[in-house]
C-alpha cells in the first residue's frame, strides 16, 4: 500500500522533508514506526504522537489509511 | 459611538453577545509571544476581567515579537507592563497583573477565579501544570504553542472534551525539545497562533461556531498548510490528574523539573566570603548548623521567601541528606535565580567538617 507520511517540527528536521510517500506492506502502526526508525534512527530519541487519516492513533492500531502524520509536542510561546 | 459597535452590528454577536464578553473572566498564562496578541485582542474585545500571569521581565530580544512592549518597558515585569499598555487600549475593563510564577501552590486558587484559561507559556513544566490545574478546576483551556515556523492550537477540557495529556500524556525527556530562546522563532508566528487562541476564547464565550475541542490545529507558516487532527479523550489520563487533586498544591517540583543540578562540596564553600549558605530544612529539624552564617528558607515556604536570596552571591544549599537541597536548586533555577548549588553534605556532615576545621585552627 502506498502511504504518505507527514512530518512536523523537529521530526521534519530529522527526516529533512515535510512528507514522503512509501510502499509499505505491514499491518500495524507499530510496524510502520519500526520501519521509520530503521530509516531515521535519531527519531527513537524524539517524542511524537501518530495520526492516521487525521485522527490520533496508538501503536497497536491497524494501518487503514493512506496518510500518517508524526507530531511532536512544541513548548514555545 | 459605542466602542464595540462593530461587534454589536454583527447579528451573530449583537448587544447580547457583547454583554457576554463583558461578563467573561479570562486568565492568560504568560505575556510573551503568544500572550501579547491574545491579551491585545481580548482587551480590545472588552473581556470584563483579564488576568495576566508572568514573572519575567521585558528584554530587548522580546521586542521582535512581543508586540505589547516597547523600549520604555525594558526591565519591567511583563504582567505589569502589559497591564499598563492594555489599560490605555481599553480603560473600561478590569485588568489584573500577577507578576509571579505559576506554581502548583497558586494555580488552582487562581484558576477558580476565572472562566477560561489561556496557555501562552514557553516550557513543558508550565504547560503540564496549566493542563492539570484546568482539569482539576474544570475550566476550558485554550492552548497554543510554537516551534520555529509551526504552531499548534487546541481547546482542551471543554464540555467534557480531551485534555492536553490525552494528546501528549507525559512531558518529553529533558533537553529534547528546544524552546524559542534556544532555537529562534519567526516573529509573526506567535502573532498568528495567539490571534487564533483569542478567536477560540471569543467563540467559547459567545457560543459561536465550533471551538477546537477534541482537535489539534497544526499550522505551518512557510507553506501555509494547516491540518486539523482529531484527538480522543483518554479517561485514564484525566482520572490520573483528578486523583492527585488533594495533594496538587504540594506536588513535587522535581517531577516536572528537567534541569541538571549542580553540586558543590563543603570544602569548596567554607571560608568563602562570596557564598550564601542556605538551609532548606523545616524550622524544627536538627542539628542546626550554628558555626556558619546560615540563611533559613524551609522548602515548604521557599517560594515566598525569595527576597532572602542574595543575588550577588553564590548560593550553597543544604538539607539533611542532599535530596531536598537538589529540589530547592531546581526550584530556584525555575525562578531564574543563578549560581545555585546543592551541597553534597547534609547538616550533620557539615557540622562534623566545621568542628574538625576548628580543631585544626586551634592546633
Amino acid at each position: 500500500m502506498l502511504i504518505t507520511i507527514k512530518y512536523f517540527g523537529q521530526i521534519a528536521e530529522v527526516t529533512q522533508r515535510e512528507e514522503e510517500s512509501l510502499e509499505f506492506s505491514g499491518s500495524l502502526i507499530s510496524e510502520l514506526i519500526e520501519y521509520i526508525y530503521s530509516k531515521y534512527g535519531i527519531l527513537k530519541k524524539k517524542d511524537f504522537q501518530i495520526a492516521q487519516n487525521q485522527e490520533l492513533v496508538s501503536l497497536e492500531t491497524k494501518i487503514s489509511g493512506k496518510e500518517i502524520a508524526l507530531l511532536p509536542p512544541f513548548a514555545g510561546g | 459611538m459605542n466602542r464595540y459597535n462593530r461587534h454589536i452590528i454583527l447579528s451573530e454577536i449583537g448587544q447580547e453577545g457583547q454583554d457576554k464578553i463583558s461578563k467573561a473572566k479570562v486568565l492568560v498564562i504568560g505575556a510573551g509571544g503568544l500572550g501579547c496578541p491574545v491579551l491585545q485582542y481580548l482587551t480590545a474585545a472588552g473581556i470584563g476581567t483579564l488576568g495576566i500571569v508572568d514573572f519575567d521581565v521585558v528584554e530587548l530580544s522580546n521586542l521582535q515579537r512581543q508586540v505589547l512592549f516597547g523600549t520604555s518597558s525594558l526591565g519591567e515585569n511583563k504582567a505589569s507592563a502589559a497591564k499598563k499598555r492594555l489599560e490605555d487600549l481599553n480603560d473600561s475593563i478590569s485588568i489584573v497583573a500577577y507578576p509571579e510564577k505559576l506554581t502548583h501552590k497558586n494555580a488552582v486558587d487562581l484558576f477558580n477565579q476565572y472562566d477560561i484559561i489561556v496557555d501562552g507559556s514557553d516550557n513543558f513544566a508550565t504547560r503540564y501544570l496549566v493542563n492539570d490545574a484546568t482539569v482539576i478546576t474544570n475550566k476550558p483551556l485554550v492552548f497554543g504553542s510554537i516551534y520555529k515556523f509551526e504552531g499548534q492550537v487546541s481547546v482542551f477540557n471543554y464540555n467534557n472534551g480531551p485534555s492536553y495529556r490525552c494528546l501528549f500524556p507525559t512531558p518529553p525527556e529533558k533537553g529534547t525539545v528546544p524552546n524559542c530562546s534556544e532555537i529562534g522563532v519567526l516573529g509573526v508566528l506567535p502573532g498568528i497562533i495567539g490571534s487564533m487562541q483569542a478567536n477560540e476564547v471569543l467563540k467559547i464565550i459567545l457560543g459561536l461556531g465550533q471551538p477546537l475541542s477534541g482537535k489539534l490545529l497544526c499550522y505551518n507558516a512557510l507553506n501555509n498548510q494547516s491540518i486539523t487532527l482529531k484527538i480522543n479523550k483518554s479517561a485514564s489520563e484525566i482520572e490520573t490528574v483528578l486523583d492527585k487533586k488533594d495533594s496538587f498544591h504540594s506536588q513535587d517540583v522535581e517531577e516536572i523539573c528537567d534541569i541538571e543540578i549542580d553540586t558543590i562540596s563543603i570544602t569548596e564553600v567554607i571560608n568563602q566570603t562570596n557564598i550564601q549558605i542556605i538551609d532548606v530544612r523545616e524550622t524544627h529539624e536538627t542539628p542546626k548548623v550554628d558555626s556558619l552564617d546560615v540563611t533559613y528558607m524551609p522548602l515548604s515556604v521557599l517560594e515566598s521567601q525569595l527576597d532572602k536570596i542574595n543575588p550577588e552571591k553564590t548560593k550553597a544549599i543544604f538539607c539533611q541528606s542532599g535530596i531536598r537541597s537538589k529540589k530547592a536548586v531546581s526550584m530556584l533555577k525555575a525562578f531564574e535565580i543563578k549560581n545555585c548549588y546543592s551541597l553534597i553534605e547534609g547538616a550533620s556532615e557539615i557540622n562534623e567538617f566545621c568542628q574538625s576545621a576548628d580543631k585544626l585552627k586551634i592546633k
